[in-house]
C-alpha cells in the first residue's frame, strides 16, 4: 500500500542553526500517526515543510506514491495537504460561514456566507458535530474554534490532516473528543498526522508513532501497539524519564487561610465560596476541568481580582480587597498561567524581568536610582542556577522558549523569602525536561517552607506533587483529600461533577 | 419667526453635513481595511483645491468633481505606498500628508484664490421641491447631496454584504488569516486607500464647488480631523455615519444662522460647537458601549508576512 505522505532526508537551518537534519517521515492512508518530541525537537519545523510553509534546505516529499513539488502552502492544498495550526487562521470577528467564504471561496465555488451555511452544515454532519453557520467565531469556545478550523481544512479537499497540537489548549474532555474524531477520521480513510508531545495520546489513539528528537527521526513509523510510556518517553528525550520523587517533609503552621471567598467571573463560573488553609511546607493541590473557576481564584489570591465577599489571610494579615504590592509585601510569590501576559514583560530583558520586582523593595539601590549592574549580577547568577538556556541577562524575555522562560519567572519568584506561592498551570506547554524542573522547583519551595496553592488542570502533576488534593468545579471545592487517601477514579469523577 | 428659523436650518443642514459624509465614508473604507489615514484633512484640501481649478479654467463644475477625485486618489496613492509597501508608520505618514497637502495647495492655488468658479447649484425638483417644509430639506439640494447620500448605500453594501468586502474586512481584521486565505493583503489595503482618497478628495471638492464656489486657502478648516472621530462614533457603519454626518453638519449650520438672528452670543463659544462635539461623540460612546471597541482589530498594524513564526 502506498503512503499518503512521505517525506524523506529534509534538512532545515534557520539563521544557520539546523532546525532539521536529514528527517523523514512516513505515514499510511487510514492511520492516525503520531509525531512525537519535545519542544523544539523539530515537528512542527517537518510539517510546516509538508504543509509548504517552509522550503527545506534539502529533502524530498512524496504523496500517494508521486513525487511532489511543494513550493507553497497552495501546493499543499491542491495535493489534498491540510494542516491546522496552533494558531487557529480564523478572523475571530467574523462568523463561521464568513470564514468559511473567506477561506473557501474557490474550493466551494461561493461567494455569499448565506451559501457557504448549507455546505457547512452539511459537512459538519458529514464529520458528526454540530456547528452554527451563524455564531461569530470569538463567541466560540478554543474546542468550538478547532472544529470550525478541522471543518475548513476539509472543506478544502484535505486528505491528509496535520494537527498541531491539537489538545494543548483543550481540557481534558474535550480532548477526548478530539481524539476520538481524529480516530474517525482516519477509519474514514485520512491520514491524519497528530503532532504532539503527550505520551497518554500517543499510545491511546494513534496506529503508528514517529519520534523526533533534535532535529533527526529517532524512531520511524513504530506500531504504537508494541510500544510502553516508558520505552517512548526514554526514546522522546533521549534518557530515563521519570515521575518526579515526592519530597517528605514536616508542615508548619497556617500561612494561608481563605475562609467563604466569592469572586465573580468574568463572563464565566466564578468562584463561590471557598473555604480552605495551607500550612508551611504543603503543598495545597486543586484539580479541576479548566474554565471551572481557577482564573478568578488564582486572580483574588495574588491579588488582581478583589474578591466579592470573604477573607484572604497571609501569616495572620488579612489581605482581601488589597492590591498587589500589599499580597507581595506579606510574601506572596505567583507563577500565573499566562507567563508573557501577567508574570513576564516579553519586550524587557531577562535581568529587568528578573528585576523588577526587588526594585520597589529596595534590593537593587533605591528606586530613584537603580544600579542596573547588580541587576545583571542577579540575573546572570540566577540564570546559571537555574539552567535557563538561550538566556544573557540582556536578551528579550520573548526569545526564551516556554520552558526557560518559565524557569526565569520561578528565579524571580523564589528569590528571597516566600511566604506563600500560588501556582497556576506552571506546565503548561512545557515539554518533559521543563516539566521535571519546574515540579523539582516547586517542591524545593514547599520544603523552605512555603504554603504553595498548585492549580493545575493536569492530574497527573497534582497527584504527583500533592501534599493535599482538592477539586473545584463550578467554582466550588468539591473535596479535600490527603495524598494517598483517594483515588484517581474518585478524583476524575469530582472534577467532572459527577459526584 | 422661530419655525423659519429651524426650517431654514434643516434645508441648509444636508448641504453641510455632505462633506463629511463623504469624507467618512472614505475613511471608513480605510479603517476596515486596517489603515489609519489621518492625512484626510490633507486630501480634502487637495480635491478642493483642483476641483475649483479645473472648474475655473473650463467653467464646468462636473469636470472639477473627476479631477479631483484623481488628485485625492494620487496623494492617497503616496501614503498608500509609504504604510502599506514601504510599512511606514501610519500616523506619523498621515501627519506629513496633511502638511504636504496644505503647503501644496497653498502653493499651488495661490493664483486662484478668491477666484469664482462654476459650482453645483441647488436642484429645483418641480412640485418636489415645492411641498411646504420638506420641500426645502429633502428635494432642494444640490446633486452630490444625493449623490453622497447613494454612495452611503453603496459603500455599506460594498463592505458589509459584497465578496470583496468580506475580503477587505478580513484584511482589517486579521492580515495573516487573510493571507493564508489566499487574500492579496498589499493590494487590498492599497485599493482600499486609493478609494478612500478618492472619497476625500470628493469631499473637498464639496466645499469649493458646492458650499462657497471659491477656493482659499486651507478652506477645509479642521474638517478633516472631525471625521476621524466621526468614523469612530459611528462604529465604522455607514448608517451611523450618515446620522453623525447630519449632526455635525447641523451644527456648523448653525453657526450662520445664529449669527444672523443677530443672538447675543459670543461668536467663539458658537464657533467652537463642532469641536465640543467632537469630544462628545468620542466619549459618549465609550461609556455606552463598555470596554470593546467595534474597531478593526488590526487597525493601525502594518503586515509582514513571516517566514517563521
Amino acid at each position: 500500500m502506498t503512503n499518503a505522505l512521505e517525506i524523506v532526508g529534509a534538512s532545515k537551518a534557520f539563521d544557520g542553526r539546523p532546525a532539521l537534519r536529514r528527517a523523514s517521515f512516513a505515514c499510511g492512508w487510514g492511520e492516525v500517526h503520531a509525531l512525537l518530541g519535545e519542544n523544539g525537537a523539530g515537528k512542527s519545523t517537518l510539517m510546516n515543510v509538508a504543509c509548504g510553509l517552509y522550503a527545506p534546505d534539502e529533502g524530498t516529499i512524496a504523496v500517494d506514491g508521486e513525487p511532489a513539488a511543494i513550493t507553497a502552502p497552495a501546493d499543499a492544498a491542491r495535493l489534498g495537504i491540510g494542516m491546522v495550526h496552533q494558531h487557529y487562521k480564523l478572523v475571530q470577528r467574523f462568523t463561521v460561514a464568513e470564514n468559511i467564504v473567506l477561506a473557501c471561496r474557490d474550493a466551494l465555488g461561493v461567494r455569499r456566507p448565506r451559501d457557504a451555511a448549507g455546505a457547512v452544515a452539511a459537512k459538519a454532519a458529514e464529520v458528526g458535530f454540530e456547528i452554527d453557520p451563524g455564531a461569530v467565531v470569538g463567541a466560540l469556545s478554543i474546542a468550538e474554534q478547532q472544529r470550525v478550523e478541522i471543518l475548513k481544512v476539509l472543506l478544502l479537499g484535505a486528505r491528509i490532516l496535520i494537527l498541531d497540537e491539537p489538545t494543548s489548549v483543550l481540557t481534558d474532555q474535550e480532548s477526548v473528543q478530539a481524539l476520538t474524531f481524529m480516530r474517525r477520521l482516519a477509519d474514514d480513510g485520512h491520514a491524519v498526522v497528530l503532532i504532539t508531545h503527550k505520551l497518554r495520546e500517543v499510545i491511546g489513539y494513534s496506529s503508528r508513532v514517529t519520534v523526533m528528537r533534535g532535529g533527526e527521526t529517532v524512531l520511524a513509523g513504530a506500531e504504537t501497539a508494541g510500544l510502553d510510556a516508558e520505552t517512548l518517553a526514554r526514546t522522546m528525550v533521549g534518557e530515563e524519564g521519570e515521575a518526579p520523587e515526592r519530597h517528605a517533609r514536616p508542615l508548619g503552621e497556617v500561612r494561608l487561610r481563605v475562609e467563604d471567598l466569592s469572586v465573580r467571573g468574568a463572563g464565566s463560573i466564578g468562584v463561590d465560596g471557598i473555604d480552605f488553609a495551607v500550612r508551611g511546607g504543603e503543598i495545597y493541590g486543586i484539580a479541576g476541568v479548566g474554565g471551572n473557576g481557577q482564573q478568578e481564584l488564582a486572580d483574588a489570591l495574588t491579588g488582581l481580582r478583589a474578591p466579592a465577599r470573604g477573607r484572604i489571610a497571609i501569616d495572620g494579615a488579612e489581605l482581601a480587597g488589597r492590591d498587589v504590592p500589599a499580597f507581595r509585601r506579606r510574601g506572596l510569590r505567583a507563577i500565573p498561567a499566562d507567563r508573557f501576559r501577567t508574570g513576564l514583560l516579553a519586550e524587557l530583558a531577562v535581568y529587568e524581568n528578573h528585576g523588577v520586582t526587588g526594585v520597589p523593595a529596595g534590593e537593587y539601590g533605591s528606586p530613584a536610582l537603580v544600579r542596573r549592574g547588580a541587576m545583571r549580577a542577579a540575573a546572570a547568577q540566577s540564570i546559571e542556577a537555574y539552567s535557563i538556556h538561550g538566556a544573557a541577562p540582556g536578551t528579550a524575555a520573548r526569545l526564551l522558549s516556554g520552558g526557560n522562560a518559565q524557569k526565569l519567572l520561578l528565579a524571580r519568584e523564589l528569590r528571597g523569602e516566600a511566604s506563600v506561592l500560588i501556582a497556576h498551570s506552571p506546565t503548561r506547554g512545557l515539554d518533559v525536561s521543563a516539566c521535571r524542573t519546574v515540579h523539582e522547583l516547586l517542591q524545593g519551595a514547599a520544603d523552605a517552607g512555603t504554603a504553595c496553592v498548585l492549580i493545575s488542570e493536569d492530574l497527573e502533576e497534582v497527584l504527583a506533587l500533592s501534599t493535599t488534593v482538592a477539586v473545584i468545579s463550578r467554582g466550588r471545592l468539591v473535596g479535600a483529600f490527603e495524598a494517598g487517601q483517594v483515588s484517581r477514579a474518585e478524583i476524575g469523577r469530582l472534577m467532572l461533577g459527577h459526584a | 419667526m422661530a419655525a423659519d428659523f429651524v426650517q431654514n436650518w434643516l434645508a441648509t443642514t444636508p448641504g453641510f453635513a455632505t462633506p463629511f459624509l463623504l469624507a467618512a465614508l472614505g475613511l471608513m473604507i480605510n479603517e476596515r481595511a486596517g489603515v489609519l489615514n489621518l492625512g484626510c484633512e490633507g486630501m480634502m484640501l487637495v480635491g478642493a483645491m483642483t476641483g475649483a481649478v479645473v472648474s475655473f479654467h473650463t467653467g464646468l463644475a462636473g469636470a472639477g468633481v473627476p479631477v479631483a477625485m484623481l488628485a485625492g486618489a494620487l496623494v492617497a496613492l503616496v501614503f498608500g505606498i509609504a504604510v502599506v509597501v514601504f510599512r511606514t508608520d501610519q500616523v506619523l505618514t498621515g501627519l506629513i500628508i496633511v502638511a504636504f497637502g496644505d503647503g501644496l495647495t497653498g502653493v499651488v492655488g495661490r493664483p486662484y484664490m478668491f477666484e469664482k468658479v462654476a459650482g453645483f447649484r441647488d436642484l429645483d425638483l418641480g412640485p418636489l421641491s415645492d411641498i411646504p417644509w420638506l420641500g426645502p430639506i429633502l428635494f432642494q439640494q444640490d446633486i452630490l447631496v444625493y449623490a453622497a447620500a447613494a454612495l452611503a448605500v453603496a459603500v455599506w453594501w460594498g463592505l458589509d454584504r459584497s465578496d470583496v468586502g468580506l475580503r477587505l474586512r478580513a484584511v482589517g481584521e486579521d492580515p495573516a488569516t487573510a493571507d493564508i486565505a489566499g487574500v492579496n493583503v498589499q493590494l487590498f489595503r492599497l485599493a482600499a486607500v486609493v478609494l478612500g482618497g478618492a472619497l476625500c478628495g470628493l469631499a473637498g471638492a464639496y466645499l469649493s464647488l458646492a458650499s462657497s464656489f471659491v477656493w482659499t486657502e486651507h478652506m477645509v478648516a479642521g474638517r478633516g480631523w472631525i471625521v476621524i472621530a466621526l468614523v469612530i462614533f459611528s462604529g465604522w457603519r455607514p448608517g451611523r455615519a450618515v446620522i453623525g454626518a447630519l449632526i455635525f453638519g447641523g451644527a456648523e449650520a448653525l453657526i450662520p444662522r445664529v449669527q444672523a438672528m443677530g443672538f447675543d452670543v459670543p461668536i467663539y463659544l458658537v464657533g467652537m460647537l463642532p469641536y465640543v462635539l467632537t469630544l462628545a461623540v468620542l466619549i459618549v460612546p465609550t461609556i455606552l458601549r463598555g470596554e470593546r471597541s467595534p474597531a478593526p482589530s488590526a487597525l493601525l498594524l502594518n503586515y509582514l508576512r513571516q517566514d517563521r513564526r
